[in-house]
């Protein structure tokens, strides 16, 4: 039995025989994916899933990683911040530097393969060192708003690709090349999305200090003004005045200025208020994830400015209904109405938590609409299968 | 009629999109507009037919892209109604269909001075699809396995023989066409035709045309 096997009992009915056969118009072709690290969320996490599995579909598949000294993590991650829309002051000189150790990084990586996929922006210019087969950059986030000079710095390789890919229309910035869309996915048999049995998900809130005594309204998130935690308080506080209900905020601050201020007011709110519950959890905390957003009776994500933060798919797998911002893909994942409800305000949010608690009928209804949602949309065989019809279509 | 064997066995097909971006964005409806009127016939084919193979039940009542996001993100329910009930089945080209979609957004408009604008991550994002089609491995030479491959094929194969094969040029891959031609039941071909994908979901579409051979056979055996 195959690692895809295992997924037939949640991916949707057909789905895996279909990705067996989809396999086999590439059988035997060379893919080699590349990005900037192994470690992590997001592109890595489905990478360290797919990889193996494309193997045992006959798909003869690599994954490399560029690194480098300190500057050039530096101005990797400035570039990156910058394409994403920050303000960020990146020099000639760095960036030339970040080029020629990526020049480095072609001569010393087996870069030969039918279709090379580069991820995100660390590796991108490793494009210049491309000879044969496709080259493909996959651009897992939002660069619709990059800092122009940037952007058309990047520009420079990015047009040097076959086609870009990008997980929402209208996250691509201005290219020459033909640009597709997959969006990303979660692997339900991560840590963070599997089951876990009604002990498992007792003892872990235990360990973290939550108790299960009136409903969790839970969010899990960075403590970044882009995911409005402080908000996110203030609609507990008016949903307080009508409902006993406990606030858990979950996240990390990863030692930036502005996150670090914002966790100062949320522990200031947790301090005045028990039932606000601020837990910094590390990266690798995905069974604390999973079990906190199990134990949830709504998740929220009220984002204000999110990429394709997939926190609700995760929640909706675990059949809970989402009150989410409308921004980025948010949007995408919840439907309004049927799964949980997009809101543009504390009050909307407020407005719609009050909903769900005065009508509880309301939650395991949506929650098992946005179970079904997210088998059809968001698993990580949905995005398998678009992967191998993208290399089915470019290696025509 | 339930024993007989097809010259030519029907081979079933499923199918995935690969979607591309064509960075053409509407931000109003008078945009939306200009944009339809401009963009390849293959953006028009995806936001209308495409619309079958991408929804699900639960998400099929706008009939297809421009509606929804006429009422979703605009708010315009009338605009979303008018166009919500444009079948794309009932043009002969693309062309028309198109011509259609112009034609009821230019009467919405007139008079408007003033349309509502949205930002840009609200717009409506053009795009189109190049089909890849997956032989499933499944055939039939009579009725009896036709109903057998046609109950448990990937639901993509319904959109195939059915929307795909409908709309382009593929007419002989159509479970009408082969039921036709190749069995010789004109009767229930003629019912396949007419069974309607609009307005929701490819399982009920399976469900109806699995209800209709059923129909057929139960006759045959009296």
């Amino acid at each position: 039995m195959s690692r895809l096997d295992d997924y037939r009992r949640v991916a949707p009915p057909g789905a895996v025989d279909f990705i067996l056969k989809l396999a086999e118009q590439v059988k035997g072709r060379r893919l080699l994916h590349v990005t900037g690290g192994r470690l992590g969320g997001g592109a890595t996490e489905a990478l360290r899933a797919t990889v193996p599995i494309l193997s045992e579909l006959g798909v003869d598949t690599r994954w490399e990683v560029t690194g480098g000294d300190n500057t050039y993590y530096a101005t990797a991650r400035s570039l990156q911040a910058a394409l994403q829309g920050a303000e960020r002051l990146l020099s000639d000189e760095s960036l030339a530097r970040w080029v020629d150790v990526n020049s480095l990084n072609a001569k010393k990586l087996n870069l030969e393969a039918d279709a090379t996929i580069v991820h995100d922006s660390q590796p991108v210019s490793l494009v210049s060192a491309r000879s044969a087969g496709r080259w493909v950059w996959r651009c897992h986030f939002d660069c619709s708003s990059a800092q122009p000079a940037v952007w058309t710095f990047v520009r420079r390789f990015v047009d040097q690709f076959d086609a870009a890919v990008f997980a929402l229309p209208g996250f691509e910035g201005r290219l020459g090349i033909p640009m597709y869309v997959i969006p990303p996915s979660i692997d339900p048999l991560s840590e963070r999305n599997r089951d876990l049995t009604p002990r498992e998900i007792s003892e872990t809130l235990m360990a973290l200090g939550v108790a299960r005594d009136k409903p969790l309204l839970v969010q899990i998130g960075r403590f970044a003004r882009a995911h409005d935690p402080l908000g996110v308080v203030n609609a507990y506080r008016l949903v307080k005045k009508h409902h006993d209900v406990r606030l858990v905020l979950a996240g990390a601050a990863d030692g930036e200025p502005e996150r670090l201020e914002v966790l100062s007011h949320l522990l200031e709110a947790a301090h005045e208020d028990r039932d606000v519950v601020v837990l910094e959890l590390p990266p690798e905390a995905h069974r604390q994830v999973n079990a906190l957003q199990r134990a949830a009776t709504i998740v929220l994500q009220k984002s204000v400015h999110a990429g394709f933060d997939l926190g609700p798919a995760e929640a909706m797998w675990k059949g809970k209904p989402v009150v989410g911002g409308y921004t980025g893909g948010l949007g995408q994942q919840i439907v309004t109405g049927v799964t949980g409800y997009t809101v543009h305000s504390v009050e909307g949010a407020a407005f719609r938590i009050r909903h769900l608690l005065n009508n509880p009928e309301l939650i395991p209804r949506l929650g098992a609409a946005g179970r079904e949602h997210v088998r059809r949309s968001f698993l990580l065989t949905r995005e398998l299968a678009d992967e191998l019809a993208l290399g089915v279509h470019l290696t025509r | 009629m339930s024993s007989r064997t097809a010259a030519r066995p029907f081979r079933f097909a499923g199918c995935i999109e690969v979607r591309q971006t064509l960075d053409v964005h509407a931000l109003d409806e008078r945009e939306l507009m200009q944009r339809i009127a401009a963009v390849p016939a293959g953006s028009i084919f995806f936001h209308t037919f495409g619309y079958f193979l991408r929804h699900r039940a639960f998400t099929t009542a706008y009939g297809n892209d421009f509606a929804r996001w006429a009422a979703v993100e605009i708010g315009d329910s009338a605009l979303a109604e008018r166009l919500a009930v444009v079948d794309p089945f009932a043009f002969s080209s693309v062309e028309e269909l198109r011509e259609h979609l112009v034609t009821i957004l230019q009467d919405h408009l007139r008079g408007r001075e003033v349309v509502r604008r949205v930002e840009f991550d609200r717009g409506f994002h053009f795009q189109q699809s190049h089909i890849v089609e997956v032989p499933l491995g499944v055939s039939a030479e009579t009725l009896v396995e036709f109903r057998a491959g046609l109950a448990t094929v990937d639901e993509s194969a319904i959109y195939v023989h059915t929307v795909e094969t409908r709309a382009g040029q593929r007419r002989t891959e159509a479970f009408g066409e082969w039921l036709r031609d190749s069995l010789a039941l004109p009767e229930l071909a003629e019912q396949f035709e007419r069974a309607d994908p609009y307005l929701t979901s490819l399982e009920r579409v399976r469900g109806r045309l699995l209800s209709l051979v059923d129909t057929a056979l139960a006759e045959a055996r009296r």
